[in-house]
């Protein structure tokens, strides 16, 4: 049953008015459609200058690390992989050049994610949301996408033209030239993907041959239709709708932040102008539009700050441009920040604040984790040991009332070298050490650790008949190759209880 | 529906019905609901075809892909059984020392033998072979029918008292339940085997059962009382005791002349099975 309250069919405004920013029509829409919202489509204008040179530049960058990256070879002795950045999942290995880690050192995955956020942090306080514009991949395949896009379709106007007009051959060899394109970058980005998880040139080999593992056909299609799908349809949706960090940027960014900004102090008065006409009373800004068509977000940067803003300063190149024209000043749109707007907008000279509570905050905490990561990678361990005392049973008594207590010993070499190391026992005097199938000695046992490799090795501790202390002594294994060395506590008890 | 109704608010065709002046309006139904609801039927149909789905009187529809759930486990065993095929080979072919010597191997028997004792040995042995009264501790260093890898090897293939021929044996009399001996040279004996595991004992009762202890129980315990592995005969001089160290509980086991019963495994398991579950023992019991 359905109450009789519909209110999908109200009335409500009046279609779009003469909003020109695809967010104001979006908005001017929604109001009329109610709760489902149809994406307005975006035509980005090509816009040339220094901030686009810079977007080119990091674009091809980025793109080259990733697609580079697997096929760098890094030697390693014996039979470990030689690909210099790999996430073997199959051995529980991940190497990144001279870094090796273990499953149990993902805190150091752990302190480089608190790392990246932190760097985030910072540079969003002195900077505004400079990965979103720049770095992140989201961006970066589609600022690609829409390159490919302008090369089948033409610029702005011709692809609006484009899309409006009747299905033609024209516009069908357009368009199936383009996705074709697209789903290729797709299926580059998915291929690249998996090369990181596998050996890269026999996995390129095994893949085409059809005989590569199914987590590498599935991963491949999964992020081919990801990349397809988000470079492609969502776009700026990812940026606005899915993406956390726009949120979160409310609480990094504060009236200091130099971000894209439209200076309303020069600017306004907003209004056409004619060549020859003064400038007098009047700002800078003639209204021409040209900020609001090139923002592949669909905003209108005179409007101020905003959630959908990714800062990548393509509106500055494209307001440069026209200043240029006019014969005013650049940098009516520039990186700048609120406060000095506001200061300006009162006479004051504008002050500006990079070093402010939250910065030093932010700083001194990424310096704090990254010399902590530092001093971990330095300082980490080629030997490491873990202690599984045995739990059924406790403690077995022997015949002549000996105690004796099993343990499992796991001990790790992280090293790339074969280690043959030492297990001593501490905390019972007189203890003896026994391993299956040889004779209990009370000196050190030996034990060989393959390179690379963990292995799990039997002690028994006999404790001499009137010796074994009381119901718990602590008590612990050191195991040493005479240069590295780790111990670990554990207990030594005769099973009585407490 | 003669009389169409439609609502003022909207413009929507109503149904008809009202409820408190409340009427339920007409819309379509959702077009992706729609769409989902016949994806999932054109689905089925295809699931029919290719899958195992319609019962008959004899058997059902097989389906183009003749799946099978039970071929499928059928399939993983018996590639499980080549990929340990190896390693259950070299298993067959090393003798129990060379198992012991070859770290992989070793670790393979262990394995295996910690799988066949969880599920066979620990209703009686416990799950860490610790025993408990009556059943014995296969842990420590005290063995009733020898404690090397081929005697634990031979204990289990044949089993004790299972009443077969090549069982284990060993029988200790009933002194007090078939009145052999009286209550008051029973009271003795247990005195004596006190003393035996260098505990304090009545001195007198002691000397008393010398004679007896000699003439009774010495063809298998012998004349120390440190027992015969080779007739499973328990030694009473150490502080490890099958029934319980109490002068209670040895005075119980010389009245009945309690004896366990361990089942015969070389029928049930195949040899290099055994072989794991000795090796798996030796080693958790610090060999010997």
């Amino acid at each position: 049953m359905t109450v009789v309250i519909d209110r999908t069919k109200d009335g409500g405004a009046k279609g779009p008015t003469e909003s020109v920013s695809a967010a104001a029509r979006l908005r001017a829409k929604s109001v009329k459609t109610g709760l489902y919202q149809p994406r307005v489509p975006i035509y980005p204008k090509l816009v040339h200058g220094f901030w686009r040179r810079v977007k080119w530049a990091l674009l091809i960058a980025t793109l080259a690390v990733y697609d580079v990256t697997p096929w760098i070879r890094w030697e390693r002795p014996g039979a470990l992989p030689d690909q210099a950045v790999l996430v073997d999942f199959a051995h529980g290995r991940f190497y990144f050049f001279f870094i090796q880690l273990w499953p149990q050192e993902v805190y150091f995955i752990t302190g480089l994610m608190v790392m990246g956020a932190l760097a985030l942090f910072l540079v969003s306080a002195l900077f505004g949301r400079l990965w979103c514009g720049y770095a992140c991949p989201q961006t970066v395949w589609t600022d690609l996408y829409i390159y490919v896009e302008r090369a089948f379709e033409g610029d702005r106007n011709a692809r609006m033209r484009l899309d409006a007009a009747p299905w033609s051959f024209d516009k069908a060899w357009r368009k199936i030239g383009k996705h074709l394109v697209w789903l290729g970058i797709a299926f580059g980005t998915g291929g690249a993907w998996i090369f990181y998880f596998h050996d890269a040139p026999t996995m390129i080999r095994s893949f085409w041959s059809g005989e590569g593992p199914a987590t590498a056909y599935v991963f491949c299609f999964l992020l081919t239709g990801t990349t397809y799908y988000f470079a492609g349809f969502m776009r700026e949706q990812v940026c606005t709708y899915l993406c956390p960090w726009p949120r979160i940027q409310g609480a990094m960014l504060d009236e200091h932040s130099r971000q894209v900004t439209f200076l309303k102090d020069r600017g306004e008065p907003r209004g056409p102008h004619k060549k020859g006409q003064s400038w007098e009373g009047r700002g800078d800004c003639i209204d021409c539009n040209a900020c609001v068509v090139v923002c592949p977000m669909g905003i209108d940067i005179r409007d101020g700050s905003q959630l959908e803003c990714i800062n990548c300063g393509l509106c500055v190149d494209a307001c440069d441009e026209i200043m240029d024209r006019v014969g005013r000043p650049r940098g009516l749109i520039a990186y700048d920040t609120d406060a000095a707007v506001a200061a300006r907008s009162c006479g004051k000279p504008a002050v500006y604040k990079p070093i402010r509570l939250r910065t030093i905050y932010y700083a001194s905490a990424l310096i704090a984790v990254s010399v902590m990561m530092a001093w971990g990678l330095t300082h980490r361990r080629a030997l490491d040991l873990h202690v599984l005392r045995d739990r059924n049973p406790m403690a077995v008594r022997l015949h002549d009332g000996a105690v004796r207590d099993g343990y499992t010993l796991k001990i790790a070499n992280r090293s790339f070298r074969d280690k043959t190391v030492e297990v001593s026992f501490a905390g019972i005097p007189g203890a003896r050490l026994k391993t299956p199938g040889a004779p209990a000695t009370s000196g050190p046992l030996s034990v060989l650790v393959e390179a690379n490799e963990s292995r799990a090795a039997r002690v028994f501790v006999i404790a001499p008949p009137a010796g074994a202390g009381q119901a718990n002594t602590p008590a612990s294994f050191t195991v040493s190759d005479g240069k590295d060395e780790a111990t670990a506590k554990t207990v030594f008890t005769t099973g009585a209880a407490q | 529906m003669s009389d169409r109704q439609v609502d003022d608010h909207s413009g929507v065709e109503t149904t008809g019905h009202e409820w408190d002046g409340i009427r339920e309006l007409d819309n379509p139904l959702p077009r992706w609901w729609l769409w989902i609801m016949w994806a999932s039927v054109a689905v089925a149909i295809v699931y029919w075809i290719l899958m195992p789905a319609w019962p008959g009187l004899h058997g059902y529809t097989k389906g183009l892909l003749h799946q099978s759930d039970r071929a499928a486990v059928v399939g993983k065993l018996n590639e499980l059984k080549t990929l340990r095929g190896v390693q259950a080979a070299r298993l067959t072919n090393a003798s129990l020392e060379e198992i012991e010597r070859d770290p992989q191997l070793q670790a393979y028997a262990l394995t295996a033998g910690q799988a066949v004792f969880g599920d066979n040995c620990a209703t009686c042995h416990g799950v860490g072979g610790a025993g408990s009264k009556g059943y014995p501790n296969l842990r420590d260093d005290v063995w009733l029918w020898g404690g090397s890898l081929e005697d634990i090897q031979q204990t289990i293939t044949v089993g004790v008292r299972t009443g077969e021929p090549h069982a284990r044996f060993s029988q200790m009399p009933a002194f007090g339940r078939d009145q052999m001996l009286t209550g008051a040279q029973i009271n003795d004996l247990t005195e004596y085997v006190v003393a035996l595991s260098r505990r304090p004992a009545d001195k007198a009762a002691v000397a008393r059962a010398a004679p007896v202890f000699a003439e009774q129980c010495v063809s298998c315990h012998g004349v120390e009382g440190k027992g015969d592995p080779t007739k499973g005969a328990p030694n009473l001089t150490d502080a490890e005791w099958l029934y319980g160290p109490s002068r209670d509980s040895i005075h119980g086991q010389i009245f009945n002349g309690r004896g366990g019963v361990m089942p015969t495994w070389g029928g049930r398991f195949d040899p290099q099975t055994i072989k794991a579950l000795a090796v798996y023992i030796h080693a958790n019991a610090g060999g010997q």
